[in-house]
């Protein structure tokens, strides 16, 4: 077999995190898996983020939710979850079975209950990683607030790391002055990996009635609207600390993922694009191994982080 | 359920800024039950960005037929394409409508464009068991379903300005038919804007009278993923809001909260 039609390899490693590929599903984009299995193999993701979790279910906001926007759009489901226990119980038994790496996102209303959350995680099989959920911008009470203080998202990451046998990923809001004084923040207090970025509070207003489109005024931007956006800073946050990157934004395509690795993400989600193309995130792993055949790559690390800055 | 490319047949007009499509899709058109919907992209490219909805109106050999009117970007850009392109088809989504109990007949009261799913159901019940009314805004935008191949009987037609069929509303029709016989024995099935239906629900639930709705709601994925279409639920129910995509689109009417939709 020559170097060309060999099957590149697509494993990385995300500091602790093997995956076989580093194509991922992004929180709240995915349900739990299940929702996609009669229209592809999941077993060919490189992992599956889980929409978050939290220790009580939660129902979501009022309707409208979802808005669409140019080249994206608004969401404020309020992260509706059907809470700790019926995720161990009633979801992970059948996600667990996958050959797929599952993260399991969880968020908190107070630190006590980000721990709370990792607690209950601890122990459970087929869990390869918590997500951690710093920078919703649709509850209230205060999920922005998290991801907004450098102070405050330390407190939750050493809480939850504590708490957690589990390595902990930490996934940043772009809604702030400097992303890079969050990511050393959240570095420091122990996180092993960073995921960036989730998505950017905006609104729409409805101009003949003259009221915000969604019930919650606000909500989150993504979609290929925001993927600069997520590039420049998955290369500021790469720059600035040690742990590894998981770029998210806007990715619809293999080219969109590349443009992260490059930039030195190791792993990419693909969020909104699972709305458009269920399989968008297996096309994404398709199209990182043709490109690797392409240009010659037998493995997809030697992509990443290869940006030439002048 | 299926994600793929369907070929466009042919796209008509058939009534005033109201086409319907026939797309090839072996798969979906044998599986496709009356009430359920498919979420097509009206394009390839990143604007507009998201699938719409559209019900069934009709499933047959190896097509599905989609009514629907251009009320937007999307619907435009619907209404311009031609027959030999393809579109992304994923489908069929939800769940449809439940058939009526043998000794029911069924009332089927569509408003506007809320005539699609019900076309379907239409041609999976007995005719002698099934009375078919329709309201419209004016005559040029009835939708003559006998005249384009979606039905073999008569549809009792409304208008709002009177230049077609009874001078009023539907609900009128649908009064007029509870009275006409003994209404217990039946099932009553809509589809059309929110008012409209919350009257038809407001008549059959005086009466006593079994009704199934189909709703829409503004949705991304279609598959339950992205939770946008919440829709409140009744009180009783054991949770706070349905889901359009998975739940519905067809409810049993007294399983959600009508004064807060």
């Amino acid at each position: 077999m020559d170097a060309m039609s060999k099957q590149p390899d697509l494993r990385v490693s995300v500091g602790p995190l093997n995956l076989k590929n580093p194509v991922l599903t992004a929180s709240g984009t995915f349900g739990y898996g299940r929702e996609f299995s009669s229209l592809m193999d999941l077993n060919r993701l490189g992992g599956i983020v889980v929409k978050g979790v939290s220790l009580h279910p939660r129902e979501g906001n009022p309707p409208p939710r979802i808005v669409e926007t140019p080249c994206g759009m608004l969401n404020a489901i309020g992260l509706a979850n059907v809470g700790l226990d019926a995720f161990l119980n009633d979801k992970l038994p059948w996600l667990k079975k996958l050959n797929a790496a599952v993260i399991a996102n969880i968020y908190g209303h107070s630190v006590e209950e980000y721990g709370a959350v990792a607690a209950g995680l601890r122990g459970a099989e087929g869990i390869s990683a918590i997500e951690v959920n710093i920078s919703c911008p649709n509850v209230k009470e205060g999920g922005m607030a998290f991801g907004t203080d450098p102070d405050v998202s330390a407190r939750v990451t050493r809480r939850v790391v504590n708490e957690a046998d589990k390595p902990v990923i930490v996934k940043l809001s772009p809604n702030v002055t400097d992303i890079r004084e969050i990511a050393r923040s959240v570095e420091e207090a122990g996180a092993c990996a960073l995921t960036l970025i989730n998505t950017l509070t905006g609104m729409a207003i409805d101009i003949e009635r003259r009221v915000p489109v969604l019930a919650n005024v606000s909500g989150g931007l993504s979609g290929p609207a925001i993927r600069p956006i997520a590039v420049y800073m998955v290369r500021q946050v790469v720059k600035t600390v040690r742990i590894p990157v998981i770029g998210v934004g806007g990715i619809m395509t293999y080219r969109d993922a590349l443009e992260f690795l490059i930039a030195g993400a190791r792993a990419v989600q693909v969020g909104t694009a699972s709305f458009v193309h269920p399989d968008s995130a297996l096309r994404v792993v398709d199209g990182l191994a043709e490109f690797c055949r392409n240009h010659g790559l037998s493995r997809i690390e030697e992509i990443i982080g290869t940006l030439r800055e002048t | 359920m299926w994600d793929k490319h369907a070929e466009i047949v042919w796209n008509r007009r058939v009534a005033d800024g109201i086409y319907l499509m026939a797309l090839r899709s072996p798969e979906i058109a044998a599986t496709a039950r009356p009430g359920q919907f498919v979420m097509i992209r009206v394009g390839e490219g990143l604007e507009p960005l998201l699938r719409r909805p559209f019900s069934i109106c009709k499933a047959a050999e190896d097509r599905i037929l989609v009514l629907y009117r251009v009320v937007g970007r999307g619907t435009r850009i619907l209404s311009d394409t031609r027959e030999g392109g393809s579109l992304s088809v994923l489908g069929p989504l939800g769940r449809g409508f439940e058939p009526p109990r043998e000794d029911h007949r069924a009332i089927l009261t569509a408003g506007g464009m809320g005539i699609a799913p019900l076309l379907f159901l239409a041609r999976s019940l007995p005719p002698e068991r099934m009375v078919f009314l329709a309201g419209f805004g004016s005559a040029n935008e009835v939708i003559r379903a006998d005249q384009i191949g979606l039905l073999d009987m008569p549809i009792c037609v409304a208008t709002d300005d009177g230049s077609a069929g009874h001078y009023g509303l539907v609900t009128d029709l649908l009064e007029d038919a509870l009275n006409d016989r003994d209404g217990r024995r039946t099932t009553v099935f809509a589809c059309g804007p929110l008012p409209m239906l919350t009257a038809v629900v407001a008549v059959t639930r005086a009466r006593g009278i079994p009704c199934q709705v189909s709703l829409e709601a503004g949705m991304a994925c279609g598959l339950g993923a992205c939770q946008g279409c919440a829709l409140k639920a009744a009180r009783g129910q054991g949770r706070a809001y349905w889901h359009v995509c998975q739940d519905g689109p067809v409810f049993d009417a007294m399983s959600l909260d009508w004064e807060s939709i």
